[in-house]
């Protein structure tokens, strides 16, 4: 476990760099990235196996051990969401590498791509509160160059607000981490859970809300998400189908992470997160049926599905924390899948706007079908993994007596499943319209090329997959979910 | 001495703070740097105790300050560093593109901003060509 911890965030930065020295070699490059999200993914799998029957391990960077060195920790919340997210990141690099446009004409796209995925890696397995910093601030150096790499009118300002607000964020970030350390010594996550009992109760409170807000600009929760449908969809789409799959994710997972760990029982501000989730839910699908662009309406669900996140994490019960982990991992291969398929058509088609494609089902039944497995699942429509991930959350706000909070998911999840038709009926149903007939042989006849083609397959396959092992898949959560909300064996393992 | 130090904390903050919420992009981004340097300062200020600098076989050990949070600032400073020269550099694409340094409406606000313009076709035709541009009329530059 010692050696396997940190390669998937060792890796990907060593390939970056040999990446970059390979500039010029467009076929090296693309090998270099493979290849290590490839080892990535595997050493992935491999941890996940390790960790679900050893329990929680942890590596010290540098030989120094916990709390003064950095400690990487795995334990089965992290390694699920590193498994969901590696192969995530490969499918999209293999789309990005079938799409003319931003891999093919900049060298840097490479190098970049690798660095995020690194930063990725780091925040789920890092087990130290400024080293998340750190993690994100390598996740969003990357993703600030992804989002404006071409320098278009469009990239630039919209990229602006995305830089300026995500700094806004790190700013926080860093007065959290000064104020943490000058009240408790330390920034390591597990001896801050140890230590949080020695400070008064209303500054326990501070934190928890000041954590929540840090990881909610990051997460896009309401009302902290206004930057999202703007810059998301004007970036390339390999690029925003990546953000849209792990960034808010890992948002995400920084919030149930130290809303569980750090903050204890008695101080958690559930009250709090169950209304901002009710917020989020019903304003990001509201955002979502009020738009005309296939990218923007897939953004604002994005917005809407956080809330169905929180309002796991909210309930602070087993059933409600495991229900937001398999939400989650759901979430990243279903987002990503349909802002492939909303490039897709923006290949085939010449445009993503609703007024201007049309009958897409018609013209390419192949994108007709990638777009309706995973839209369908989007809306909780049995038997696709996102009903088991709704049913599941409805569920266990029943259990928790949160009615209101229930109605509310409910009631949106109609309303999602109608934008849903919209942009069926809109983009995929009716009389063939396309803004411009496509150029290739390959296009004219499938829809885009071979690879973009399988890599959105195979992530639509992927999701299939979690409904088809939706059993042994919803046990794991409910297990990683039990280990969140006890974290004593956690905590023994960073600090021995 | 920390009395000082928490003022200046909490000064450039606020002075961030309202320089952030300019139009002017110059004035934004020298805002993002003195927020920087305010969480800096507060970090550095976390250590609580003053000493000597931590050098092994440099003095006591207890008459050291504390050094991690020095690390801790040392580290943010780098990386606000980088960040800050990419949003320079963003700036400067932004200038060379539109000829100002304003942040741009967002894209639904010029949205409304053309429903509305198109609702008032009749009275005055501009602002139909206003709309056009993607300027809402009572905010142009």
């Amino acid at each position: 476990m010692r050696v396997l911890l940190p390669l998937p965030v060792i890796v990907p930065l060593v390939a970056a760099g040999a990446s970059m020295a390979a500039a010029r070699h467009r076929h090296l490059q693309r090998f270099i990235g493979v290849l290590a999200l490839l080892i990535t993914t595997g050493a992935s799998i491999v941890m996940l196996v390790i960790v679900d029957r050893d329990g929680p391990a942890a590596a010290f960077m540098g030989g120094w051990r916990a709390p003064v060195g950095i400690a990487l920790v795995g334990d089965r919340f992290s390694m699920l969401m590193m498994v969901v997210a590696s192969p995530v990141l490969l499918a999209v690099l293999l789309f990005a590498m079938g799409q003319p446009g931003t891999e093919q004409e900049q060298p840097s796209f490479h190098p970049v791509y690798l660095v995020l995925a690194a930063g990725v890696a780091l925040s789920f397995l890092t087990g130290d509160l400024f080293n998340l910093f750190v993690a994100f601030e390598m996740m969003l150096t990357a993703s600030y160059i992804l989002i404006t790499l071409g320098g278009r009118l469009d990239q630039v300002q919209t990229g602006m607000t995305y830089v300026v607000i995500n700094l806004v964020a790190s700013t926080l970030f860093v007065a959290l981490l000064g104020l943490l350390y000058a009240s408790l010594g330390t920034v390591n996550m597990a001896d801050l859970a140890e230590r949080m009992g020695t400070i008064p109760r209303e500054t326990r409170m501070a934190f928890a809300l000041l954590m929540f807000v840090v990881f909610g600009i990051k997460a896009a929760v309401f009302p902290l998400f206004f930057w999202l449908p703007d810059s998301y969809p004007t970036a390339p789409t390999a690029v925003t189908a990546v953000f849209a799959g792990l960034l808010t994710k890992v948002g995400i997972y920084c919030l149930i992470r130290t809303q569980t760990l750090i903050i204890a029982p008695g101080d958690r501000i559930s009250g709090f997160i169950l209304v901002i989730a009710g917020f989020t839910m019903v304003v990001g699908v509201l955002g979502a049926i009020a738009q005309a662009d296939i990218k923007r309406i897939l953004s604002f669900h994005i917005v809407s599905q956080i809330g169905y996140m929180i309002l796991g994490l909210g309930l602070f019960t087993v059933a409600g924390i495991g229900a937001a982990i398999f939400y989650t991992i759901n979430q990243i291969v279903l987002k990503s899948t349909l802002l492939l398929v909303g490039g897709l058509v923006d290949h085939a088609a010449g445009s993503s706007r609703l007024s201007q494609v049309g009958g897409i089902a018609r013209r390419f039944p192949v994108i007709g079908w990638l777009f309706l497995l995973p839209a369908l699942s989007l809306a909780g429509v049995p038997p696709f993994a996102g009903f088991i991930a709704k049913l599941s959350t409805i569920q266990a706000g029943f259990d928790a007596g949160e009615w209101l909070i229930v109605a509310i998911s409910i009631v949106v999840s109609v309303l999602t499943l109608y934008s849903m038709t919209k942009i069926w009926g809109g983009a995929f149903w009716g009389d063939v319209q396309l803004l411009e007939e496509p150029s290739d042989s390959m296009t004219r006849r499938c829809g885009g090329s071979g690879l973009m083609l399988v890599s959105t397959a195979g992530l639509v396959l992927g999701s299939l997959a979690l409904a088809a092992f939706g059993g042994p898949v919803f046990a794991y959560c409910q297990r990683a979910a039990a280990d969140l909300l006890s974290p004593s064996a956690y905590v023994r393992v960073v600090l021995g | 001495m920390s009395i000082i130090l928490a003022a200046s904390t909490a000064l450039l903050f606020a002075l961030g703070t309202y320089l952030l919420l300019q139009r002017r992009l110059s004035r934004l981004i020298i805002g993002l740097g003195l927020m920087g340097h305010s969480v800096n300062l507060l970090l550095l200020l976390s250590g609580r105790k003053r000493g000597v600098a931590a050098i092994i076989g440099d003095g006591k050990a207890s008459d050291f300050a504390d050094p991690m949070p020095q690390a801790l600032a040392l580290t943010a400073i780098v990386i606000s560093f980088a960040v800050m020269a990419f949003l320079l550099a963003l700036a400067f694409r932004s200038w060379q593109l539109t000829g100002n340094d304003l942040v741009e409406d967002d894209l639904e606000d010029r949205r409304i901003a053309a429903l509305i313009a198109a609702d008032n076709e009749f009275d005055d035709d501009e602002d139909i060509l206003d709309a056009e541009a993607g300027w809402p009329t009572e905010r142009r530059p």
